[in-house]
């Protein structure tokens, strides 16, 4: 990518956060409460926290977890919505389910998780399967109806059948909308991992989570672990499925010029 | 002819063995509105091996069911369908199908849609690539080789279509449309390209065409069988001896084109005369 395309992509963006902090800033000056600190303030919580090693080590367990977590809702999602969009008759039975859980807030989850595992890890990552999952499962059910009968019909006058017609033909051909799938099912598990982390304080500080609540007097640092959460949230969702998910549009020209 | 009575099968190339025996063949299917629509009325015909036929019909006339029948993809509600004497298998390599649309796998590249056709049928990986340039130059669009079809003009992409239809050999290709959308332009060159694949096989291929434009039908087929609106019957054959290559100009298809139109027309007239009470 040459600079001058560079400082086109990034220019947006950036403005927009250049003009989040000053508005910041402006508020934190007018307001002058200790409720809300200046970015500066929170820029320096955010080096102390770096510095003495909680940030990353609490970044990484949450990863951790959620990789886990989400990696689980990826395979369950897919199995499920697969099966789901080959069957009309299981589809029509289970899909409401899934529909309902979709809509339940997967934090409704937690009281349950922490009776049946404990305040324990696995409540946490049981609350982030449950949040992830079920929008896995539609997109995927959503991705295989959404290919066009065309497809499957000329797959099958070259001579593909059975399993042949779905590597070669329906699998790619679902991809783009499979992708999107992941892309939303990632900012349901990112949240409702932060949340469980958030409310199960009994991991202590190890997730990031933990520690907004180790840090809830501490207005500053409870900034800078905002800021991190978001930070992480948006680099995965831009670097590895926005640029995966370009990557496979820009191929078939579904990306708008 | 008895008004739209279904035309007794007539063997054209009466050497050559049948491809395709339909008798009485009925298509029923479900309209948006969830009423039971005839799309073909009991329908009989003969196609021979090596002969190209055009079914001729307005929209809604039954003729791409009676295609997409051919090509194994539906079913019929009740008749008979032989091919080669043989109860009609499922969709399969023997038959290419042209779709309206050019139907290419916007995942892969021009080349890669032909290599997959190839691959399909069990070609070697290494006889893959081969194959599928000699038949993108057959089409003009070996510089292209490389391209996405979504990069393409409509026109380019069924080009590519064919070439993807044609890489694997088939003994019979059938078009459904496939020139509709194109413009007047592209449309004239994919017909030259038609005729010059279907007269190089030597009347090897069967080519089936199912078409509503006149002019298209007269130039490409060696027999016209024209039907009448839904549900569709076949109301006349029209035999083209003019030689091949054809031009749209040529004086034989310009008069086979007066011809068929001059039929259309008194259906037309007959169809009014039956609505019209006395």
């Amino acid at each position: 990518m040459n600079a001058k395309r560079l400082r086109r992509e990034l220019t947006p963006p950036l403005t927009g956060i250049a003009g989040l902090i000053l508005v910041w800033a402006l508020l934190a000056a007018l307001t002058s409460t200790r409720s809300i600190p200046s970015p500066v303030d929170a820029w320096r919580a955010l080096w102390r926290g770096i510095a003495d090693g909680s940030i990353p080590t609490a970044a990484w367990k949450t990863l951790v977890r959620l990789a886990f977590g989400f990696g689980v809702a990826i395979v369950i999602g897919t199995a499920l919505g697969f099966a789901l969009a080959l069957n009309e008759f299981a589809r029509r039975a289970v899909r409401p389910l899934v529909v309902a859980l979709q809509i339940t807030p997967f934090i409704a989850w937690l009281p349950l998780a922490v009776i049946w595992f404990g305040a324990t890890e696995r409540a946490v990552v049981f609350v982030t399967i449950m949040g992830a999952f079920p929008s896995m499962t539609l997109a995927t059910i959503q991705a295989f109806r959404q290919v066009p009968p065309l497809y499957s019909r000329a797959g099958q006058t070259m001579g593909a059948r059975g399993w042949t017609l779905y590597r070669e033909v329906l699998f790619p051909a679902a991809l783009p909308g499979y992708m999107a799938g992941l892309q939303q099912a990632w900012g349901f598990a990112w949240k409702a991992l932060m949340a469980a982390e958030l409310i199960v304080a009994a991991l202590g500080s190890s997730g990031l989570g933990n520690l907004l609540e180790d840090a809830k007097n501490n207005v500053p640092a409870l900034a800078a672990t905002v800021a991190v959460i978001a930070l992480i949230g948006v680099a995965v969702d831009y670097l590895v499925f926005g640029v995966l998910d370009r990557r496979i549009r820009g191929k078939r020209g579904l990306l708008q010029v | 002819m008895t008004g739209a009575a279904s035309l007794q099968p007539v063997p054209s190339r009466s050497d050559a063995p049948v491809k395709f025996q339909v008798r009485d063949l009925v298509r029923r299917r479900t309209s948006t509105s969830g009423t039971k629509v005839t799309a073909v009325d009991g329908v009989s015909f003969d196609v021979h091996q090596g002969e190209f036929v055009c079914l001729l019909g307005p929209s809604g006339c039954g003729k791409t069911s009676i295609l997409n029948i051919l090509a194994g993809l539906d079913r019929q509600n009740s008749g008979q369908v032989l091919m080669d004497g043989k109860p009609l298998p499922g969709p399969g390599p023997d038959r290419a199908v042209l779709f309206q649309e050019p139907a290419l796998f916007p995942w892969l590249s021009v080349r890669a849609n032909v290599e997959l056709a190839l691959k399909l049928v069990g070609v070697a990986a290494d006889a893959r690539a081969d194959r599928a340039m000699h038949w993108l130059r057959n089409v003009r669009l070996e510089r292209f080789a490389d391209a996405q079809p979504h990069e393409l003009s409509m026109g380019m992409r069924q080009r590519a279509a064919l070439a993807r239809a044609l890489a694997c050999d088939p003994d019979v290709l059938l078009g459904d449309e496939p020139f509709g959308s194109l413009d007047a332009q592209a449309r004239e060159l994919l017909q030259d390209e038609v005729q010059r694949v279907w007269v190089e096989s030597e009347n090897t291929k069967t080519f089936v065409f199912v078409t509503h434009n006149v002019r298209e039908a007269a130039l490409l087929a060696d027999r016209v069988l024209v039907m009448s609106a839904a549900p569709g019957r076949f109301i006349e054959e029209v035999r083209i001896h003019a030689p091949w290559p054809r031009k749209l100009d040529d004086v034989l298809v310009a008069r086979v084109v007066s011809e068929i139109h001059e039929l259309l027309m008194e259906e037309v007239d007959k169809t009014v005369e039956r609505e019209t009470p006395p």
